[in-house]
């Protein structure tokens, strides 16, 4: 796997933390949880090497 | 508080599901192995790392058939599932994989030549993950694939992809396109490695003509055709005259634009010594304004937006409500690379090729694609290579 590539999955790796922090931390809003979700799903699909 | 937590379970369960269902198809398709049975003129197989040592291990790899005659002569390779969305170009492929014999000269068979675009699928335009085609033993069960490599082998895109060696600005999305990498390199991006292996197999084994196996939209005017570059114009006008005039289906000659790079029947021929030809039959399903992206548009290619357009002059091809069936498509193909064969033969007679066993336009018409597909299950497992 080129180096580019590791990085992109890094990166992949840190917004997941970043969206399940602020779906942790969220408090008010529904619809913001279920967007932190949604948005989560190409990313955990992508370092699980599924798509 | 508790309110929240348990809506944060809730919604975690569902988008989960979602995922988990989601996900679990999509890695069946990608891990699901077509079973392709060698026939009887197969004589070596070999994979396109042979060619590139840096494709082994990757999903790029892919099998290469040699069909090697009694009789020295010409050597011609094929090449399908370059757009592995394209899939008639490999169910012709495969007939020739399955049954051809050769008496003299060389055929070369690169069925999965994208191996990774066949793994590939595009959900957000709701592409079916595999189809199925009949045969006199039930059915054979094929993956459709994308137009381009998938993001998992090849990743990230470049904002703009800069092709090698010429330096023309192509769109980003043609790093994964395997007919805008050509001629490649050893080193490049893994695409880039495919056509190079593919460029080492023409030069190492000396091939005399390579055709790449496509599909186009019946409302794009490079459809229905032979793209061909100047020093193959001759026999791909002869081939389009011939199989007009004796199998009476329309295939015009498209001239290659010297000006745009990284397409197989540009750079193959300005690279080394073979004549490219690339084929395009017509495929609706590909074209943007359809109903639904579903296997029977896939396979019958009918559909009744394009019928409307076709009445209003739109499509570059005639379209009927018989629409555009995969048994057409099909015999197209095996029926002009049959006839280019031909055609090179009488013109180089020191490298003739002679195929037998190969069905032409009309018996695959008459017959159905399936007709000529062996059952796995009843083959020499020796014979059977998953691809």
């Amino acid at each position: 796997m080129p180096l580019i590539m590791i990085l992109y999955y890094v990166i992949s790796v840190y917004l997941i933390v970043l969206l399940l922090w602020n779906f942790i931390k969220e408090k008010k809003s529904v619809n913001d949880m279920v967007l932190y979700l949604l948005v989560l799903i190409p990313l955990i699909l992508r370092i699980l090497r599924v798509k | 508080m508790r309110r929240i937590i348990i809506i944060k379970i809730l919604l975690s369960a569902v988008i989960a599901a979602i995922m988990i269902n989601g996900g679990i198809e999509l890695y069946k398709h990608r891990h699901f192995q077509l079973p392709i049975v060698a026939g009887p003129g197969i004589t070596k197989v070999k994979k396109l790392s042979d060619y590139c040592e840096s494709l082994k291990g990757t999903m790029a790899d892919t099998y290469v058939f040699f069909l090697e005659g009694k009789e020295e002569g010409g050597k011609m390779l094929i090449m399908s599932n370059t757009h592995a969305n394209e899939p008639a170009a490999l169910l012709a492929v495969l007939i020739f994989l399955e049954n051809a014999t050769v008496e003299k000269g060389t055929l070369i068979i690169i069925p999965q030549f994208n191996q990774s675009a066949s793994r590939n699928t595009r959900p957000g335009d709701g592409y079916p993950l595999y189809f199925e085609i009949p045969t006199d033993w039930g059915s054979k069960k094929f993956r459709m694939g994308n137009r381009d490599a998938s993001w998992l082998d090849q990743w990230p895109d470049p904002d703009v992809y800069i092709h090698y060696p010429d330096r023309q600005l192509l769109s980003f999305i043609d790093t994964r396109n395997t007919n805008r990498t050509w001629p490649g390199r050893p080193n490049g991006p893994l695409m880039e490695r495919v056509t190079y292996a593919a460029m080492q197999i023409i030069r190492e084994e000396k091939v005399d003509v390579a055709v790449d196996v496509h599909g186009a939209e019946t409302m794009f005017p490079v459809t229905n055709c032979i793209v061909a570059p100047e020093k193959s114009m001759r026999i791909a006008t002869m081939t389009t005259l011939t199989v007009k005039a004796q199998e009476k289906f329309d295939n015009h000659v498209e001239p290659s634009p010297s000006g745009f790079r990284g397409l197989s029947h540009r750079e193959i021929g300005d690279f080394s010594d073979a004549m490219p030809f690339l084929l395009e039959a017509p495929i609706p399903f590909l074209d943007q304004p359809t109903g639904p992206k579903t296997v029977e548009l896939l396979l019958d290619g009918k559909d009744p937006f394009l019928l409307s357009l076709s009445k209003k002059g739109k499509l570059f091809v005639p379209y009927d409500e018989t629409g555009w069936p995969m048994d057409k498509r099909v015999g197209q193909h095996t029926s002009v690379i049959l006839e280019l064969m031909r055609q090179f033969s009488r013109k180089f007679p020191e490298k003739a090729l002679q195929v037998q066993n190969v069905p032409k336009y009309a018996e695959v018409v008459k017959n159905g694609v399936g007709y000529y597909y062996h059952d796995p299950d009843e083959s020499d497992k020796k014979s059977i290579y998953l691809n």
